[in-house]
């Protein structure tokens, strides 16, 4: 409709167009798949961006080997149906390698995600970043420019103009791509019910076994389980995010199908940072840190 | 869903950008409990500025490194902010941020008045097109929510943005820290009527914004079925339309075939398609067509050429961009290598004021360019298109972006000319210069209201000359006919003698039919990439007006066959898109006086408007 376009349509063409980009422009791309939702959606816009051809890069996933059972069913499920090469870059092989036992996994991905891009030789990196997540996050441009080290220097990022993108590198550098740098929780959530796209059952109200923690409701698993004094009860949750399971935390809800959960997320006052995830809240600075380290 | 609106904030340090942008998030409602309670001061409530600047660097410092994204919703509206910091690489991140923004927000200090940044920003967002411009009048608080302070600035900056190509501009009164007519009216300055900032942000007219006229769909990458044999063109319209069965033509070969259908993501076939969509199209028959061809409509191309004149925006701290050099140059979905031939001027956005003489341009710097391209370019200038009109210069070596370029036109062809620098300039000259351009049919009056025009500027002491058409025609347009290539080197010549005579400091009046837009245009361009007023004048009459007067009796010859091609009758007449004053009927004294007014506030245009 003339002059009248929705905004998710906005938002879909200019993903798109970000991943024809680099498909024309760089060599070997390769999409970051944590089998969270905002990967399932830049998986869907990769599809459409190609059709009727197949995805023509690989999909990554940085294991923690904390995941949720859930994520990684998943994981395979959604590769199987779009017909992608899964890689799987162990942090546990970096931890192996003598690093401090003590770090946050998710701390040590930087390093994983650095060695899988290395090794491979890919010289672009989609992830599924978004700008209204953090607000180091909103420093960043659609085309990231990563030095040999992996770096990221906010202080001498390229100039962004108009649709026209520089992926242009030598040779160990990279660049990474946000195609979802422009959209929303809601977005994602609002594209997600009109597209359909599945999700791991996480995301939806289930029935779990919880431990209250400095205001966070902790998912008890093999992998965590409640600490002296802490109590575990079951409640009714889903999560907002998914990561390593040691340090995402889930929500009250009731919310089953995306309609519900977007209405939750139009009304809750707390950001999806803020209720979710520990390893945010240690410092202000945390995310500038692990970007500035190589973190996507 | 509500419609997206992009906006790019600027002001100089300490306007109170930050707050501002706080107060906005704030009242609307749009900071979440997190957040807020990160800002929390002990008792004294949020430090609004602090919601912003979200670098480590940035925090300790209390500056602001680079453009910030944010994002906001009112039910009437979703809002991408991207929030530029006023700090010393201003020029830089506020390009990044303009460059897609529909509107620009500039702030100015009510204490202070307008500054050099101000104009800075506001030369920064007319040049790259941003089609609406506010300006907040922050911290009237402080100036005792005075109207005059208000009045002052606002007549200051209207001013100064006259010599700018802006074509919506709106100020508000505001106080950031106490939240006044930025959500909710204020109740401290009754005198103003206008609207609250998110009102004004929530109605601003934006759809027409975008280039629907222009078909323009630059090819980004081929895509081919699985095993189907289906190969399609994938790309995001640059501007216009394109519907299945169009007629189109595909650049540079100029192969012409139709469209045979047209997908949206993930296949969705579709019936139209507008500027900005991702799209999938396919054509009739075999065709060579990859990355970097262009498809338009036969009826209407963009032009193709390889000498460009642009304006450049320099962003790179090293190195400076010298005439010589050969940069990377990505256009559209092309990219080539192009060398700087000439660089004509460098702007000094403060004053406007040009210095012809540069030997480079350096970080921040703008400038007009001459370039030339190892492969052709199929462009639109940018005033026209946006995505057709822009292009960045990458280091050969490092890949790094060097500047934001904005076509004008394709360069003027000037060979081994070169321009001999004058000694005197022109504000030492005894008086100002500007041309007047009355345009209109054969009998519409345009010789009446120039001679009056001539005989009371001779009165009041200016300068002037009449220059009348048919009077040339004996001259210096003698060996000219009427087809409309003699007319567009008539309509050159005399804007050239114009050009001189305004130059030299006189009224240059011209008095002729100068019946194609495209030539008037041109004439204008040449005059305001001279820096020189142009007025376009029309003289509105209607046609049968025209030849009942007929003093000429050119009118009774060309309906009775014994002329061909007059305007008016036979040949056509493109009234003026834009001129600066319509005449309609009325006592030529008067339309003359009210001329002479006009060029009495000359003032020297600063963008070329080409």
């Amino acid at each position: 409709m003339r002059g009248d376009r929705s905004q998710l349509e906005v938002l879909e063409s200019e993903a798109i167009h970000i991943f024809r980009e680099v498909a024309a422009t760089l060599e070997r791309p390769v999409l970051l798949f944590s089998g969270g939702k905002d990967s399932a959606v830049l998986l869907t816009l990769a599809a459409h961006a190609f059709w009727p051809g197949p995805i023509p890069f690989p999909v990554l996933h940085v294991d923690t080997g904390h995941n949720f059972g859930e994520v990684l069913e998943f994981r395979d499920a959604a590769v199987a149906r779009h017909g992608v090469r899964l890689l799987v870059a162990d942090v546990a092989a970096d931890l192996a390698a003598g690093t401090d036992p003590a770090a946050s996994r998710n701390r040590l991905q930087s390093r994983t995600l650095l060695r899988a891009l290395r090794e491979n030789r890919f010289d672009a990196a989609f992830g599924g970043a978004r700008r209204d997540e953090e607000k180091a996050r909103a420093k960043e441009r659609i085309f990231s420019f990563r030095d040999e080290f992996g770096r990221w220097e906010p202080r001498n990022q390229r100039p962004e103009l108009w649709n026209l993108y520089n992926g242009r590198h030598r040779p160990g550098e990279h660049i990474r791509v946000f195609p979802l740098s422009n959209w929303t929780e809601l977005d994602i959530w609002a594209y997600i019910g009109a597209e359909g796209i599945e999700l791991p059952s996480l995301y939806y109200a289930h029935r779990r076994q919880v431990i209250p923690r400095d205001g966070l409701l902790l998912p008890r698993s093999p992998l965590l389980e409640a600490g002296p004094g802490e109590e575990v009860f079951e409640a009714t949750v889903r999560f907002r995010t998914v990561g390593d399971a040691t340090c995402t935390a889930c929500v009250e809800s009731t919310a089953t199908t995306p309609e519900q959960v977007l209405a939750e997320v139009t009304a809750t006052r707390v950001s999806e940072r803020g209720a979710t995830r520990v390893d945010d809240r240690f410092s202000t600075a945390g995310m500038e840190d692990r970007k500035r380290e190589g973190y996507f | 869903m509500p419609e997206l609106l992009r906006l790019a904030t600027a002001g100089s340090v300490d306007d109170g950008k930050s707050t501002l942008i706080g107060r906005l998030l704030f009242d609307s409602k749009n900071i979440l409990t997190d957040h807020l309670e990160a800002i929390e001061r002990a008792g004294d409530g949020p430090d609004l500025a602090a919601l912003t600047d979200g670098l480590r660097a940035e925090r300790e410092q209390g500056i602001t490194i680079d453009v910030a994204h944010r994002y906001f919703a009112t039910p009437r509206r979703r809002f991408v902010i991207a929030d530029t910091p006023g700090h010393v690489q201003y020029t830089r991140n506020m390009v990044t941020g303009a460059s897609t923004a529909n509107l620009a927000l500039i702030l100015v200090d009510a204490t202070k008045g307008l500054v050099e940044q101000s104009r800075r920003h506001a030369f920064i967002a007319a040049l790259l097109g941003v089609p609406h411009l506010v300006v907040c009048v922050n911290k009237m608080d402080l100036a005792g929510w005075s109207a005059e302070v208000f009045d002052r600035i606002r007549a200051e900056f209207s001013d100064f943005a006259s010599r700018l190509d802006v074509h919506d501009l709106v100020f508000i009164p505001v106080s950031a820290l106490h939240g006044d007519n930025v959500v909710h009216r204020s109740t401290e300055m009754p005198w103003y009527d206008g609207l609250p900032l998110l009102t004004h942000l929530e109605q601003v007219h934006i759809a027409s914004d975008r280039n629907l006229i222009d078909a323009r769909l630059p090819v980004q990458h081929v895509l081919r079925g699985v095993d189907d044999g289906f190969r399609g063109y994938a790309g995001t319209i640059a501007s216009g339309t394109f519907r299945p069965g169009d007629e189109i033509m595909v650049l540079p070969s100029g192969a012409l075939t139709t469209v045979r259908d047209l997908h949206g993501p993930g296949g969705k076939p579709l019936s139209e398609a507008v500027a900005e969509q991702a799209v999938v199209v396919r054509l009739d028959g075999e065709l060579d067509v990859g990355r970097g061809a262009l498809i338009c409509r036969p009826g209407n191309r963009p032009q193709t050429g390889r000498d460009l004149d642009a304006m450049v925006c320099w962003l790179a701290e090293r190195p400076d961009l010298r005439p010589g050099t050969t940069y990377l140059l990505r256009h559209t979905t092309a990219e080539t290598r192009a060398v700087v031939t000439t660089l004509d001027y460098r702007m000094d956005v403060n004053t406007l004021h040009r210095d012809e003489q540069p030997d480079s341009l350096s970080l921040n710097e703008i400038g007009r360019i001459r370039l030339t391209t190892h492969t052709p370019l199929h462009f639109d200038p940018y005033r026209r298109n946006r995505h057709t009109g822009g292009f960045i210069l990458l280091d050969e070596t490092s890949g790094s972006t060097l500047a934001a370029g904005l076509i004008l036109g394709p360069a003027l062809a000037a060979g081994n000319v070169v321009r001999h620098p004058a000694a005197v300039s022109r504000e030492q000259r005894a008086s100002l210069g500007a041309t007047v351009w009355l345009t209109g049919l054969p009998a519409a009056g345009k010789s009446t209201i120039a001679s009056e025009l001539e005989r009371l500027l001779t009165a009041a002491g200016r300068p002037c000359y009449l220059l009348d058409g048919d009077n040339l025609r004996h001259g210096l347009t003698s060996d000219l006919g009427f087809a409309p290539g003699d007319r567009a080197e008539n309509v050159r010549r005399v804007g050239e003698v114009a050009k001189l005579f305004a130059d030299a400091g006189l009224i240059a009046i011209v008095s002729l039919v100068s019946p194609y837009r495209r030539d008037r245009d041109q004439v204008r361009s040449t005059h305001e990439a001279a820096g020189l007023p142009f007025h376009e004048i029309h003289v509105d009459t209607p046609v049968d007006v025209c030849a009942a007067r007929d003093p000429k009796g050119l009118y009774a010859k060309a309906r009775a066959g014994e002329i061909t091609g007059f305007t008016g009758v036979d040949a056509p007449y493109e009234p003026p898109g834009a001129p600066e004053v319509v005449l309609r009927g009325g006592d030529p004294t008067v339309a003359a006086a009210e001329i002479a007014g006009l060029v009495s506030e000359t003032r020297n245009s600063a963008i070329p408007r080409n």
